[in-house]
């Protein structure tokens, strides 16, 4: 067996995310083979042969991968996939925008989102907002499949020395070009990989109160994530929607304020190790899966908490 | 121009599922079941576009058991101009589904599929893509705005970081975010007009698609519990709590 990993990373840096796949890989076995497709993306491939456990890296550097669009990644990764047993991609927004259309052209059903590996066909996956597990098998001769990050350690991200390998020949589809990006900068964490988050919900009331939270994330050095009605509400940016259909977390301590807790919030954040709740209802929700339950004016604790941190 | 939508008949968003008891399955008797809220939020989208007048014509089409009519009245309802049910009784996974909506495309050449970002039963994320790639086509994913301008598509897209703008030739596949709209809520005239409206049916073995799983579901279990917590006092109980017995802060 051997398995091709899709690298995450944005031409300069390997996502730290592709290192859960890597973990992933290894339970199911065979040699692991990780592609770095981007444009000027050599240093990517540098730290990807660094990466404990991986054989070789394909880098596959070309103008066409530049944005990592689906018409063209998909391809490439069909391509090149062709020739292993399994291939892999941490569940990020690429990695599910690619991932299904690369295993569409190979003619094989994907599975997404796995939280566990039974055997080499064989996986769990969390379904219906997580609110059952599923086993199921796969009898496609390639297995095409989105880890879920948080069910994955991290794999150490040095101690390997493979051999990187340069692809030729590119894959632009012609279908799609890139215009603009609009990135927030932050010099938090990521959400995905933070040991702590705090979230706010609607209970917050606007953007400006989410300021509340800035202070206690400084000193606890957590990542901010807010509930989708927060989000859509406008009082934060889409990109920190935790939960079914935003992103999956699980820190060692979640902080949720002002947060009902929703089945689809719950999906994004209930496998956190300690799960605190801040809510002036005390029968909300989200103190069923909170480890500690503090039912209190969000305004009144925010400022005292952060003082006695 | 004309729109398709893709729409699929799901447990409504408000039931939590549990399994059957023999673990063989996910326990559906007698759920409340509604059209995905992805989906609906896609028809909207088609709707608006047809009100525009980017769009001349709106077709929605499901796969499923025969019951998944209910959501294409709803579709109707809302403002598509006809419907089409590939009709089975089978276990289906994305790559038939996107088989079966190809074949559909291939007779109809819509210019604009939309369809949900996910459908919230087994949260695949992938039909959009899969039809993407069977058809030879561009596929923005994700989507929160929608600009067609003559032969070209603008698509503002969700992403991890935040937002990213593409532009596609047409036709193309739009898979619908959150914040794409806020679909509107069918009134009670339109309902009664959508019963009038056209529904075709045809099946997978008509359109000549074997829908045959290539992946099986062996069991579904309930996830691990947690440990029922507690309730603090106040901010300084918590404080306490968080460094002395969780130990997750210092
Ligand atoms: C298809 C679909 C997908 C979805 N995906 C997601 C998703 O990924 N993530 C997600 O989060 N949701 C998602 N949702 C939405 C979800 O169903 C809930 O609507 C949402 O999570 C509610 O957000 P909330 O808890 O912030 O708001 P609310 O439910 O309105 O709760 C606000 C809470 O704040 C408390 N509060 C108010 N004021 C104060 C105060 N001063 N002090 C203390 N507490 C206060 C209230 O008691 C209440 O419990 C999805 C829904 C659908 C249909
Ligand atoms: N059975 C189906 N019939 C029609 N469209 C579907 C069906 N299943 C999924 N889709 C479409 O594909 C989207 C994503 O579904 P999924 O890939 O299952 O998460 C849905 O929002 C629908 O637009």
């Amino acid at each position: 067996m051997s398995i091709l990993i899709v690298a995450e990373h944005d031409n300069s840096t390997l996502n730290v995310a592709t290192l859960n796949s890597v973990t992933a890989a290894g339970v199911i076995g065979g040699d692991v083979h990780i592609l770095v497709a981007g444009h000027g993306c050599s240093a990517v491939a540098d730290q990807a042969a660094q990466v404990m456990g991986v054989a070789k890296v394909l880098l596959a550097d070309s103008a066409a991968y530049a944005h990592a669009l689906a018409e063209n990644v998909a391809l490439l990764v069909a391509n090149l996939g062709a020739g292993y047993s399994h291939i892999l991609a941490t569940s990020t927004s690429n990695a599910k925008n690619i991932m299904p259309r690369a295993a569409a052209l190979l003619d094989v059903q994907a599975i997404s989102d796995i939280s566990a590996v039974v055997d080499a066909d064989t996986f769990k996956r969390p379904i219906y907002a997580g609110n059952v597990i599923a086993t199921v098998k796969s009898s496609d001769a390639i297995k095409v499949i989105v880890v879920r990050g948080t069910a994955f350690d991290a794999c150490p991200a040095e101690g390997g020395a493979a051999a990187i390998e340069a692809v030729t020949g590119e894959h632009d589809a012609g279908k799609s070009s890139f215009v603009s990006e609009a990135v927030a900068k932050s010099d938090r964490p990521e959400l995905t990989a933070a040991e702590v988050v705090i979230s706010g919900g609607r209970g917050m009331g606007n953007g400006e109160n989410f300021a509340l939270l800035d202070g206690i994330a400084d000193k606890l050095g957590a990542a901010i994530g807010a509930s989708r009605a927060a989000v859509d509400a406008g009082f934060v940016p889409n990109d920190m929607q935790v939960g079914q259909t935003g992103k999956i977390v699980a820190p060692d301590l979640y902080v949720a304020v002002g947060i009902s807790g929703a089945i689809q919030h719950l999906a994004g954040m209930k496998d956190s190790k300690v799960i605190v709740a801040i809510n002036k209802d005390e029968d909300a929700p989200i103190f069923s899966v909170a480890d500690y339950g503090l039912v209190a004016d969000l305004f009144d604790a925010l400022p005292e908490f952060e003082a006695a941190l | 121009m004309k729109v398709l939508v893709a729409v699929k008949r799901v447990v409504d968003y408000n039931v939590k599922v549990r399994p059957k008891a023999d673990g063989s399955g996910v326990d559906l008797a007698n759920v409340k079941m509604s059209i995905n809220p992805f989906c609906e939020i896609a028809v909207e989208e088609a709707v608006r576009l047809k009100e525009k007048g980017v769009a001349t014509e709106i077709v929605a089409v499901t796969v499923g058991a025969q019951q998944s009519q209910e959501q294409l009245r709803t579709a109707l309802a809302l403002g598509a101009d006809r419907a089409i049910l590939v009709s089975t009784d089978e276990t289906l996974e994305p790559l038939s589904i996107a088989k079966c909506l190809k074949a559909i495309c291939d007779a109809e050449s819509p210019d604009i599929i939309l369809m949900g970002k996910q459908a919230i039963d087994g949260d695949n994320n992938q039909t959009g893509q899969m039809l993407a790639a069977l058809m030879g086509i561009g596929q923005a994913t994700f989507a929160s705005e929608l600009v067609i301008d003559g032969a070209n598509a603008s698509v503002t897209r969700e992403v991890d970081g935040g937002l990213q703008t593409l532009t596609l030739s047409l036709p193309l596949i739009v898979t619908a975010d959150l914040r794409l709209n806020e679909p509107r809520y069918a009134s009670l005239p339109n309902i009664m007009k959508a019963k009038k409206k056209p529904l075709d049916n045809t099946t997978p073995a008509d359109l000549g698609v074997d829908v045959t799983p290539r992946v099986t579901q062996l069991s579904v279990e309930l996830p691990a519990e947690r440990q029922a917590g507690i309730k603090v006092d106040d901010v300084a109980q918590l404080v306490d709590k968080l460094k002395n017995e969780a130990k997750v802060i210092s």
